[in-house]
């Protein structure tokens, strides 16, 4: 940098400039700091203190007594209790149902719609925003206006009746056994826009020469789609899969909303059945236990998936 | 009847007129370069001869057939983009076999046609990569490959060199002008740049603004363009054009080149210019290329007609090959191309001369040659 | 081009050319997937703006025989909360202003800084920071409510102790507050990863541009980059007010109550199984609840989808 000083003034920079570039250093990782360290104790402290919360006999109240794997042994049995089926394994039935049909549907309609869409549609402007705007809404806002539609007193099923098909049966949503559905149904209609949005931008993001070769390699639009522009889309694919199924595992005001206040056994979910045995039946450790197994769950998805991603941004 | 014939050809957007009454001829075997400046419709001509736009009005024939209305699959066309437009998805293989295995084309005659066309282009060591795992020469190639299989009535390429660097672009050059000798497929280029025109093509169309400014062999263009466009568009340096003005005096014209402070520059109206429509007193713009003004030593052995001045050297540029010198005439820059060793100083008086037999005119109100 | 941009510009090649059916099934299939996304909401509109018999003995498609704006009236001021004596949403819905502002600002605020640093004032390790903070978008919130809820305990506690020792309390303890806390905590990852992806693709040529001049850090982010953030600035306050003000987990926890915020709320209202069921009211009042941010959707719609696309990491 500066090679000619005079000597008078090298004497007096130097060290300043020194403290200086000492500051430019640190501030940095000053100002970082805090955020760093409020996620690293609030977020990952806090989960190994849940995780310590389930090796212990806590009820009510926290305990420091370990108890070892007892909790998860518990769910573990709970988890074959098929008759009558306990809580923690209707919620693991119901999670297989809904996730999986929350995150087939949503990647079928999204793709679906994207694919619509990208046709050169006219009031493209229009229809975009409708598919969307679901997502502007909490999941209790969902929940209630869902719960209302699908009531069978004055919802779908009345309003088919005074249709005049007066055998038409849709009372799922107060089904202990079909609730679980509904809840899906609801989610499906929030999300789906979400994962179409994701799509649009993977199909838009094809290289347009791409396609004109296809169409001179003679290949018809189904060809295209099939063999050349959805294998393109499938980073999109599993971004999309990725999010949807984290949303699915987190899903808790959803369930609530469609389903009542504390759904207390048909439409468990692994969310709810840790907040019921936290709060409500004081079981604290197998709440506990119950929070790390998803967090575990959702871990063994998300991990790898962030690690490659962010090895593929390497700058 | 040539083998491929575009007649009145004009395509329309909305009420915007992209392209405004084609007509072009071009042989079996030949090369012809579209080439003209940034949205002067060249890609869309093309794009309108592969299929892949429609047009509003006009003709377009292969060998006779009317090919108007086919889809770009049936019109047994081939196509190389900017691009390259690989599948990402695909190996080499699969991008070079996909058209025909669209068309039904059996595996084994699929796989026969690969390899073969995969030994021409030496590319048969890259036949089970993925494109991305290719350098952009490799994909060109791939790209040359997937079309060369399809064995096309005509080729058509859509920039392919200019997403590479310049050295490879040199390479990729002369190997397309290779393939079209050793293939001889009927070739249609898109270009912007006038080099690769005059290198590849046999027969070169100048597009500005939709229409065809002239069309004919690379020697033609550059020696004798039709108009101030064209003469400028080509060339590099481009070409010096002047202010004149005619003077007639007893029979022969001459052209007046104003130079200011300085005595004009009289020259005798160059052999290329129907003198008959050079009235006395009228306006010219004279044109001249830089490889046509040097000095005494460096002028050309065969040049019959030559005037030389002396004017005052402002730039000199050594480029290795050739040192060029600026100088003012008229108004105007004027740049010079002399040899290498060529003994010109900055500041200094020298005696320039212009070879008269490559000048042309120019009529300023219409913009065409004289 | 962004994700988002992908999707708003629009087709960018000329489409396989369709014949006249084919136009009319893609369409088709468009207006019926847009009419089922309307159709909860305009029946929640209507529902909203009929008396409760109209309701309860008709059909829920049919227009307002008699519309009344009487449930918002009582939505808004006079209906039961589950068990509190609070009357009406009103006063939750203040509630959550109160509550999201703050945390909006504040969480943005901090992530553009955190992007700032992590981009442009790179330390070895800094992958992993950004790693670990990126995860804590995905955690599911069960796993973290446990020792959350103790530690707001023991700030309640110590606040009360401050009431005692000196007349004021900080603001420890005040549900609203401890919501903010907690909303600024979690939100980190994701305003971090907003700006940094964003801070990632402006040019570093003009930071380092700046340091030659003698800018020093907050000076580089006030006079360079702040200026030139809008975009992602919206975009970000989009994304946490939206996540916020929809936020059902949090708010049920550690603010019950009368200081609850709106979403809560508006699920105790619903879902009250007192004496009769006020649709109508019910309607009314998921409706206030979504209309800030719809509002903000209508508004900022392009924005929205920026925010969705980039919290997707790879859109």
């Amino acid at each position: 940098m500066t090679t000619t000083l005079a000597p008078t003034a090298v004497s007096t920079v130097r060290p300043r400039v020194q403290i200086r570039e000492r500051l430019q250093n640190i501030v940095p990782k000053l100002v970082l700091a805090p955020s760093f360290l409020l996620v690293l104790i609030f977020v990952y402290g806090f989960n190994l203190w849940t995780l310590f919360l389930s090796f212990t006999n806590s009820k009510a109240f926290a305990s420091t007594k370990l108890v070892g794997l007892l909790n998860y042994q518990r769910l573990w049995n709970w988890t074959f209790e098929t008759d009558p089926p306990s809580n923690w394994y209707t919620a693991i039935v119901n999670m297989g149902i809904f996730g999986g049909l929350y995150v087939v549907f949503c990647l079928f309609l999204g793709l679906a719609l994207a694919i619509l869409l990208d046709q050169k549609i006219r009031g493209e402007g229009i229809l975009r925003p409708i598919y969307l705007y679901p997502l502007a809404l909490s999941f209790i806002v969902t929940g209630t206006a869902w719960k209302l539609f699908l009531d069978p007193g004055i919802g779908l099923e009345k309003a088919v009746h005074d249709w005049g098909w007066t055998s038409f049966k849709f009372d799922w949503v107060v089904n202990p056994r079909m609730m679980i559905y509904c809840v899906a149904i609801a989610g499906i209609w929030q999300t789906s826009g979400f994962v179409m949005a994701m799509f649009l931008a993977g199909l838009r993001g094809v290289d347009g020469e791409i396609i004109k070769a296809a169409q001179i390699d003679g290949a018809s639009a189904f060809a295209t789609y099939r063999r050349i522009i959805l294998p393109i889309m499938r980073p999109v694919f599993l971004s999309a899969l990725i999010i949807l199924t984290h949303m699915a595992i987190k899903s808790y005001d959803l369930v609530l909303s469609v389903t009542g206040k504390n759904p207390g056994g048909a439409a468990e979910l692994p969310s709810t059945f840790m907040y019921s045995y936290t709060f409500t039946r004081n079981q604290m450790a197998v709440g506990s236990a119950s929070a790390v197994i998803m967090l575990a769950t959702i871990a063994a998805i998300m991990v790898p998936y962030l690690y490659s991603e962010l090895r593929e941004k390497s700058r | 009847m040539a083998f491929l014939e575009i007649t009145g050809l004009r395509k329309r957007f909305g009420s915007l007129e992209i392209l405004k009454g084609i007509d072009l001829a071009l042989d079996k075997g030949g090369f012809l370069v579209l080439v003209g400046p940034s949205g002067c419709g060249k890609s869309t001509l093309l794009n309108t001869i592969a299929g892949l736009e429609s047009i509003s009005s006009g003709d377009i024939r292969i060998e006779g057939q009317q090919i108007n209305d086919l889809h770009p699959s049936k019109r047994d066309i081939a196509m190389v983009f900017q691009s390259y437009a690989l599948y990402p998805n695909m190996s080499v293989a699969q991008n070079m076999a996909f058209g025909m295995e669209m068309r039904g084309v059996p595996k084994a005659e699929r796989d026969k046609a690969v390899a073969g066309v995969a030994k021409t282009l030496q590319i048969e060591h890259l036949l089970d990569r993925r494109p991305s795992q290719l350098s952009g020469g490799q994909r060109q190639r791939v790209a040359m490959g997937r079309a060369l299989v399809r064995q096309p009535r005509v080729f058509l390429f859509d920039e392919p060199l200019s997403n590479l660097d310049a050295k490879l672009r040199v390479d990729m050059r002369i190997e397309i002008k290779r393939l079209h000798q050793v293939t001889g497929t009927t070739i249609v280029y898109v270009t912007h740049d006038q080099i690769e025109a005059m290198t590849l093509a046999t027969k070169i169309a100048v597009l500005k603004d939709g229409e065809l400014q002239q069309v004919g062999s690379p020697s033609e263009i550059y020696n004798f363009p039709t108009n101030l466009f064209v003469a400028d568009f080509m060339g590099s340096p481009a070409m010096n054009l002047l202010e004149g003005k005619v003077a007639r005096a007893n029979g022969a014209p001459s052209i007046v080149l104003e130079r200011g402070d300085h005595p004009p520059i009289v020259l005798p109206s160059p052999p290329s210019a129907d003198a008959r429509q050079l009235a006395d007193g009228a306006k010219v713009i004279f044109g001249i290329r830089p490889e046509a003004v040097n000095d005494r030593e460096s002028m050309d052995r065969n040049a019959k007609t030559v005037a030389t001045f002396s004017a005052n050297v402002e730039i000199v540029e050594p480029a290795g090959s050739d040192t060029f010198v600026v100088t003012h005439i008229a108004g105007k820059e004027v740049t010079a191309r002399m040899r290498a060793d060529a003994d010109v100083r900055v500041g200094q008086n020298h005696e320039f001369a212009f070879n008269l037999d490559k000048a042309v005119l120019f009529d300023p109100a219409t913009t065409r040659r004289i | 081009m962004s994700a988002a941009d992908l999707i708003t510009a629009g087709p960018s090649r000329e489409p396989t050319r369709h014949s006249t059916t084919t136009r009319v099934v893609i369409y088709g299939l468009l207006l019926v997937f847009a009419f089922i996304y309307l159709i909860p909401l305009v029946v929640m509109v209507m529902t909203s703006l009929k008396p409760l018999d109209e309701v309860t003995g008709g059909n829920m498609f049919a227009l307002p025989h008699h519309p009344t704006f009487d449930p918002w009236v009582k939505a808004w001021g006079e209906a039961r909360i589950g068990v509190s004596d609070t009357a009406g949403i009103n006063g939750y819905f203040w509630n959550s202003i109160k509550m999201v502002v703050p945390a909006v600002l504040i969480s943005t605020l901090l992530g553009a800084l955190n992007g700032y640093v992590l981009t442009k004032w790179r330390f070895p390790g800094h992958k992993l920071v950004f790693g670990m903070m990126l995860f804590a978008c995905f955690i599911p919130f069960q796993s973290v409510i446990i020792p959350m809820a103790v530690i707001l305990g023991f700030l309640g506690s110590f606040g009360n102790r401050m009431i005692d020792l000196t007349g004021f309390s900080f603001g420890f303890g005040n549900p609203t507050e401890n919501l903010v806390i907690v909303h600024v905590i979690y939100g980190l990852g994701f305003t971090t990863l907003f700006f940094r992806n964003y801070y990632e693709a402006f040019p570093t040529e003009l930071v380092k541009a700046a340091m030659i001049d003698g800018a020093g850090f907050f000076q580089i982010f006030r006079r360079i980059l702040l200026p030139n953030s809008a975009p992602i600035f919206i975009v970000t306050v989009i994304y946490q007010f939206t996540n916020i003000w929809n936020d059902f987990l949090f708010g049920s926890t550690f603010a019950a109550g009368d200081q609850s915020p709106m979403t809560v709320a508006l699920n105790n209202l619903v879902n009250t199984s007192t004496g009769i069921v006020e649709y109508n009211v019910n309607m009314a009042a998921a409706i206030i609840a979504a209309a800030p941010t719809l509002l903000v959707y209508i508004v900022a719609g392009r924005y929205f989808v920026r925010g969705l696309m980039a919290g997707a990491v790879k859109g």
